[in-house]
């Protein structure tokens, strides 16, 4: 198979990596893994949740009363939290930032 | 009004494969049926649970292809479908969106539901969309208007629609006509059916301190082409009064059931929906529901069916 | 202004009270409403973008979602495609300044749920692919139509990982949220598939989506960069059943 890094941009070796793809892409997924010092695609990922549709629309009202006003008064409290932030020296990038929006 | 016949209708199946057939014809089988959810749409293939017909809003299979249409498909070819429009806005002031209508019209062309139905309230104005059922003000302008859009909705679908009886928490000081007088006077004008729904009744006397029994009397129950069935929440106003929500999050109410039981025994077993749209229970959980609604139909299946006018 | 329109301004706006026509003393009446539209437009923002409500909280994502609804509520039934320009809008909100990756997550999600609702189409079948070999030239000024379903991501952050670990691939704690991402997303069958991929597979799938021709989008990916691998980004849109036709050059030899 030839390498892109030496392809001459030619007719033929467009037509070569063609059938060379559909050659690969006829072979079981894991026997390409585990191939030659091809750089491969990394597997293919789905939602968890396979049946959620996005959004709908309602014919209903709720019960549930949301916040409803002006005034901000949040922080992202989430998975957030979890992730390292480069910027911040604490590592909690999000309440630095807060910190410093609410006191300007 | 006339009985409606669509020729695609026939020959169509009238019921699941557990359940009596009815004779083919533009009307949904007397029995009981449910909202179809997505997640739930694996379950009905496999299960292919006893339910009369499955009801889905049009809007949400608006879209050009996917998993939605692909089990829609699968679960239109086992059972009957009753589609339900929650954005026609058909109450509105402005006129009717035309190329929402004509996307209504392709997708009910596309799997032939045996009814379609819409509700008497607005959803949009200007260029907003609001994804809510919102009150009209009910006077002889208004009731042209909705007539006038009902007539334009039943043109481009080349069928009669049911309209449905909305659930309201406020009242217009402008209103010159009862809410049931003018849903009849609608339903008598522009010859469409009667979408009767139960909790919406229930829901709207609670609230604006009517009799329930006398709202009933002054509806068209003649005209009732499909019944549906929902849960409510219990709230009270900034007076103290009780004020019903609904939400269709929860169980029928005994009080529901109660009044839906006097309505089927004045007009015979109608196909009746069980609405379940928030915090949406397992499939299970809602065909045990439905066959509570079924139960209340058998009890009522020796009153003679669909009392004409 | 007409009756429906006065309570259709007060719907979206906090500080109005309930418009006069109205019977009722009570302001709660009313507020049903406007809740039930807030709250059922915050519901589809939740359903339309899952990863990056859980990202913030529910409590943040809700308040958040409010403020976009009374910018830009939606202008039609049909809310699949509510959201467009919720991703815009959380680059430009002062309070979620401190998540910088929140609105390429966003991104990607709308992404995805357009992905899953795009038009069918049946892939090229492999003889016809193979009839495709036997004109080199042809081939090489032909392109390439692709799966309605098929979009590329390209992100200044690791939007891509961060979705994949609330997925249940990958930890969290391990990204670095920095670093920009790509993706591949198709729908092979009924679910969506997110595939990460380099900047010249992303350049090379995007030329093919402008229209330019296999040898065009080959070049510019090569520009990209000189190490960029045709067989295997072909392979992939073939594994993803994503090639759907060929434009065949208009001009004759």
């Amino acid at each position: 198979m030839s390498k892109a890094t030496t392809a001459t941009l030619s007719a033929a070796s467009l037509a070569l990596a063609l059938s060379s793809a559909m050659a690969l892409t006829a072979a079981p997924l894991t026997a390409q893994a585990a191939g030659d010092n091809e750089r491969c695609y990394g597997i293919s990922l789905k939602g968890k949740n396979d049946c959620a549709a996005g959004p709908g629309t309602t014919c209903a009202g709720t019960s549930k009363i949301d916040y409803q006003g002006n005034a901000w008064k949040y922080v992202p409290k989430g998975t957030c939290e979890q992730t390292t932030s480069a910027t911040s020296e604490t590592g909690f990038g999000q309440l630095m930032a807060f910190k410093e929006k609410a006191s300007s | 009004m006339t009985d409606f016949i669509h020729p695609a209708a026939i020959g169509q199946h009238t019921g699941a494969a557990c359940l009596p057939a009815a004779t083919p014809c533009a009307t949904l089988p007397p029995h009981a049926g449910i909202g179809l959810k997505p997640q739930h749409f694996k379950s009905v293939l496999e299960q292919q649970p006893c339910v009369g017909f499955f009801e889905v809003h049009a809007e949400n299979y608006l879209v050009a292809g996917g998993p939605l249409h692909h089990y829609l498909s699968a679960i239109r070819a086992e059972y009957p479908l009753s589609m339900h429009g929650v954005g026609l806005s058909i109450g509105g002031e402005s006129a009717l969106n035309a190329k929402h209508l004509s996307a209504i019209a392709q997708l009910v062309d596309r799997y032939q539901p045996t009814q379609f139905s819409e509700h008497l309230a607005w959803s949009s104005h200007g260029e907003n969309f609001y994804n809510d059922l919102l009150p009209l003000r009910y006077d002889e302008h208004s009731l042209a208007r909705v007539c006038e859009h009902i007539d334009q909705v039943q043109t481009a679908l080349k069928q009669p629609i049911l309209l449905e009886n909305p659930a309201t928490y406020v009242q217009f000081t402008d209103s010159t006509i009862p809410e049931a007088m003018f849903v009849r006077e609608v339903i008598k004008r522009s010859g469409c059916g009667l979408l009767l729904d139960v909790n919406n009744v229930y829901v709207s006397c609670i609230n604006h301190h009517w009799n329930a029994r006398a709202y009933l009397d002054e509806l068209p129950l003649w005209a009732v082409g499909e019944i549906h069935l929902a849960g409510f929440a219990e709230d009270t106003d900034d007076l103290g009064e009780r004020l019903l929500i609904d939400h269709h999050g929860a169980p029928v109410a005994d009080s529901v059931w109660k009044l839906y039981l006097e309505v089927l025994h004045q007009i015979g077993p109608k196909a009746t929906l069980i609405e379940w749209d928030n915090d949406v229970p397992s499939l299970e959980r809602l065909l045990s529901e439905a066959e509570h609604a079924e139960h209340c139909l058998h009890t009522c299946a020796a009153k003679p069916q669909g009392i004409r006018a | 202004m007409t009756s429906q329109a006065t309570f259709a301004q007060a719907l979206l706006d906090p500080d109005s009270g309930t418009p006069a026509t109205c019977q009722t003393p009570s302001t709660r009446r009313f507020a049903v409403y406007r809740n039930n539209v807030i709250s059922s437009l915050s519901d589809a923002l939740a359903d339309t973008f899952p990863v990056t409500q859980t990202l913030v909280g529910e409590e943040f994502f809700r308040a958040m979602a409010q403020v976009f609804i009374r910018q830009s509520p939606p202008n039609g039934p049909v809310l699949t495609g509510y959201g467009a320009g919720f991703a815009d809008f959380i680059e430009h909100f002062a309070p979620a300044a401190s998540v910088p990756y929140l609105a390429d997550v966003a991104r990607l999600e709308f992404a995805y749920l357009q992905s899953l609702h795009a038009a069918d189409a049946a892939p090229m079948a492999s003889d016809e692919l193979s009839a495709l070999l036997t004109d080199e030239h042809a081939l090489a000024h032909s392109g390439l139509r692709l799966h309605p379903a098929l979009s590329v991501h390209q992100g200044n952050f690791a939007a891509v990982s961060i979705w994949a670990a609330h997925q249940g691939h990958g930890e969290l704690s391990q990204i670095n949220t920095q670093q920009p991402e790509q993706a591949l997303l198709t729908r092979p069958q009924l679910a969506v598939e997110v595939t990460p991929i380099n900047t010249s597979g992303a350049q090379f799938i995007t030329c093919l989506q402008r229209g330019n021709t296999l040898a065009q989008a080959w070049q510019q990916a090569l520009a990209q960069d000189s190490h960029f691998d045709l067989t295997q980004t072909l392979s992939l849109l073939l594994r993803q059943h994503s090639i759907v036709g060929v434009q065949q050059a208009s001009h004759t030899r």
